[in-house]
């Protein structure tokens, strides 16, 4: 298995890489709210994975096996089904980032 | 149905959801504004890495333009067929509406 095969993993990592540190800079407490947090996600990812299974099926769209993992799951690359738990955790972030921007909250080093 | 239509249906979801179903109304605040704007960024960006490589791939008769990605112009928006919007729309949308959505019956509760 060569580098490329990582492909789309490195976009879900690039992902949580972008995000994941926020809960830091700005004191989040989303990640202390497991089943709030796992509710959000499932309510939000589980229709646009049926989608998705739908889409792939019929053909809309096709993932390359030279720049995904070898593994499937009902004929999705795991980077895909990935994907529904990544982007819903990364907008729930940014969300209460924001969020915490706007109410003045966060670590000295983003105070003025 | 073709992509294109499911990608209208998705971005009405995430208002309909937003604003009728869990009436969190996010999209008449400027913190969820604020939060898609850089999800957009992000999501260009990240979005024409799997779709300019070809990670995934579209069939032409699912999307506005043909299924060679470009930079902008045939249904492309950097790379990425402009589908993607409201797929995207859609789905972080929908999660942070349910996020919410369970943080203020989890307020009321403690308020109870």
């Amino acid at each position: 298995m060569s580098l490329v095969h990582w492909s789309y993993v490195a976009m879900l990592a690039f992902c949580l890489l972008g995000t994941l540190p926020l809960v830091w800079l700005f004191r989040l407490d989303v990640l202390r709210q497991p089943a709030r947090l796992a509710l959000a996600v499932v309510a939000a990812g589980t229709p646009y994975l049926v989608w998705d299974l739908w889409a792939t099926h019929v053909g809309h769209w096709s993932f390359d096996p030279d720049q995904t993992l070898p593994w499937r799951i009902a004929g999705l690359p795991l980077e895909e089904i990935s994907f529904f738990v990544v982007i819903p955790l990364v907008g729930v972030l940014t969300y209460e980032a924001v969020a915490a921007v706007r109410a003045g909250r966060g670590r000295w080093v983003l105070r003025r | 149905m073709t992509y294109t239509t499911l990608a209208v249906i998705s971005a009405v979801a995430g208002f309909a959801v937003d604003r009728w179903v869990l009436r969190t109304r996010l999209t008449s605040t400027a913190t969820w504004w604020m939060t898609y704007a850089i999800i957009v960024f992000f999501q260009l960006l990240t979005n024409g890495w799997l779709t300019g490589r070809e990670i995934v791939r579209y069939r032409a008769d699912a999307i506005i333009g043909d299924s060679q990605p470009q930079l902008i112009g045939d249904g492309r928006l950097f790379y990425a067929p402009v589908e993607d919007l409201g797929f995207g729309f859609g789905l972080v949308l929908i999660a942070c509406s349910v996020w919410v959505r369970l943080g203020r019956s989890r307020r009321v509760g403690e308020a109870a």
